[in-house]
């Protein structure tokens, strides 16, 4: 019997790239206006309508929490309770995301908090090949 | 351009109906409808049917109450399908091509559950990327609110106790009974801080308005009966960074009121009741700030002071709303007209708004979009 040789996981999203020593993130920017989006493609830009392109942009990987829901119940099959986090990258566009490393409560969260973004394994979950998936998170800057 | 008035108006009980079809449920508010107006199937020159989870509803309705050739065309908006739907009607009236069109809105969504269905993709990203449940949604935006005013937890949930409230007087609401402060709050979490009584009802339900023009209505010697239409107003969202990774319900219901309150040459003073979309309890108190109803982080002193409840400065669904009425998409944005016209016409029972002349109707479809109405009594 011999050992089928892992292949190396895919990202959850498509401004995840797993290219380097690390993950990283990038974003479309518009050329004319600055603005970011998460999609890959873009024909033109949503906020100014300019059909002049974007570049890639890779923004910092810190940001500030903007909003949040803690959720204990979700669509079947979703392990709860999670917190669904609404964060303002630095230097970069809002992200949706989980926020982890922090209690499952609000009076004990602060709805502002500083977050960095970092890099994980998917929860386990898997496509039907059998791929793993790498997700981001968010996670408080100033845990001790 | 002519007035359009509305002369006809029904919504059905509404409730669970799984034995029956959207056509069947869309088919009896169109008869109720027909009838308060005193016409016939064969008076109708035009017609507009809002459903979003199936096709061809609007012909399959005809099918069922008389086969006439007329026009007839679906519309689909998310949660302002229905408003769509009298928006087109009133606009097919106000250019003068038809005097006499029908709007419709039905939806059939018992066994659907509260949260909506997960994206598909190659690994589900529910609770992996954050959540996109309807709860959640909503709760988001309501703790942005919460966060630059400092609305409590005790404050949104006061918004069901509110409305449950109103529905008990409602006979058409699904949900009757009162549910005090503590029952909302200790009710099982969803998303916090949306517990399931702050989240909306899927109920089937159906409700449909007759439309008229000026020149019909006095041909017809409807204005005794007639509500005018005041203004009707339609918004998609405009650009915002966070959206649409976090649904941006405030910036397209901003632009409809506004764009209401020009077309009526009106202010929100001068409403004596609004119906507006509080499919979660997080919801409520954004579209007060949103519709004009009071100033920047006024909302929470609307919701401790009663100023909202019946009775109050300026009752907000005292249908029952949304959390008690229940939501069947399609027929939503009809079904808030069919309060507004009870109250308008003095024939909204316990519930009356005494002295009612103006009312406002808002709806908010995400992905998104936005309508709002305001009617008159003639």
């Amino acid at each position: 019997m011999t050992d089928t040789p892992a292949s190396p996981p895919l990202p959850a999203a498509s401004y995840i790239h797993l290219d380097g020593p690390e993950p990283r993130l990038s974003f479309l920017k518009c050329k004319s206006c600055g603005t970011m989006f998460l999609e890959p493609e873009r024909l033109a830009c949503a906020r100014c309508g300019s059909r002049g392109g974007f570049d890639a942009h890779e923004p910092k990987y810190e940001g500030t929490l903007h909003s949040y829901s803690i959720v204990h119940r979700s669509f079947p099959g979703t392990a709860v309770p999670f917190i669904s986090a609404v964060v303002d990258i630095d230097d970069g566009p809002s992200l949706k995301g989980n926020l982890r490393g922090v209690p499952f409560d609000a009076d004990r969260i602060d709805g502002a908090m500083r977050v960095r973004i970092v890099f994980d394994d998917a929860l386990g979950r898997r496509d039907a090949d059998g791929n793993a998936y790498i997700s981001h998170f968010f996670e408080p800057l100033a845990a001790d | 351009m002519s007035d359009v008035y509305i002369t006809g108006i029904e919504m059905i009980p509404f409730g669970r109906y799984p034995h029956r079809t959207p056509a069947s449920l869309g088919a009896e508010a169109v008869l109720g409808a027909l009838d308060d107006a005193g016409i016939t199937v064969h008076d109708v020159q035009t017609a507009y049917c809002g459903c979003v989870f199936q096709t061809m509803v609007g012909q399959k309705i005809f099918q069922q109450i008389g086969q006439t050739g007329i026009p007839v065309a679906n519309v689909s908006n998310a949660c302002a399908t229905g408003a769509t739907a009298v928006r087109e009607a009133w606009m097919a009236v106000r250019t003068g091509d038809y005097d006499i069109a029908l709007a419709v809105g039905v939806e059939q969504m018992t066994g659907m559950g509260m949260l909506g269905s997960a994206r598909q993709a190659s690994i589900p990203i529910e609770g992996l990327m954050g959540s996109t449940s309807m709860p959640a949604t909503f709760a988001e935006a309501g703790r942005e609110y919460a966060a630059k005013y400092g609305t409590s937890f005790a404050q949104f949930a006061k918004v069901s106790v509110k409305n449950h409230h109103h529905a008990t007087m409602n006979p058409k609401a699904v949900l009757r009974k009162e549910t005090p402060l503590e029952m909302v709050m200790e009710a099982e979490m969803i998303a916090y801080p949306n517990t399931k009584l702050m989240c909306s009802i899927n109920v089937d339900g159906a409700a449909a308005v007759i439309l008229m023009s000026e020149k019909k209505v006095r041909e017809l010697g409807l204005m005794d009966r007639a509500i005018r239409i005041r203004a009707s107003a339609l918004a998609s969202d405009p650009w915002q960074q966070r959206n649409p990774q976090m649904p941006d319900i405030n910036s397209a219901t901003q632009i409809a009121a506004q764009r209401a309150y020009e077309m009526a040459g009106i202010e929100a003073k001068d409403l004596d009741l609004v119906e507006l979309h509080d499919c979660f309890a997080t919801a409520e108190l954004l579209h007060y700030e949103n519709l004009q109803l009071c100033g920047a982080g006024e909302a929470n002193d609307m919701i401790d002071s009663g100023a909202t409840a019946l009775g109050g400065r300026i009752p907000v669904n005292v249908s029952g709303g949304l959390l008690s009425k229940g939501h069947p998409i399609g027929a939503t944005g009809v079904a808030n007209l069919y309060e507004l016209s009870l109250h308008l016409r003095r024939q909204a029972g316990e519930r009356q708004v005494e002295g009612a002349r103006m009312g406002l109707a808002h709806v908010v479809g995400l992905g998104t979009c936005s309508a709002v109405h305001i009617l008159e009594k003639a």
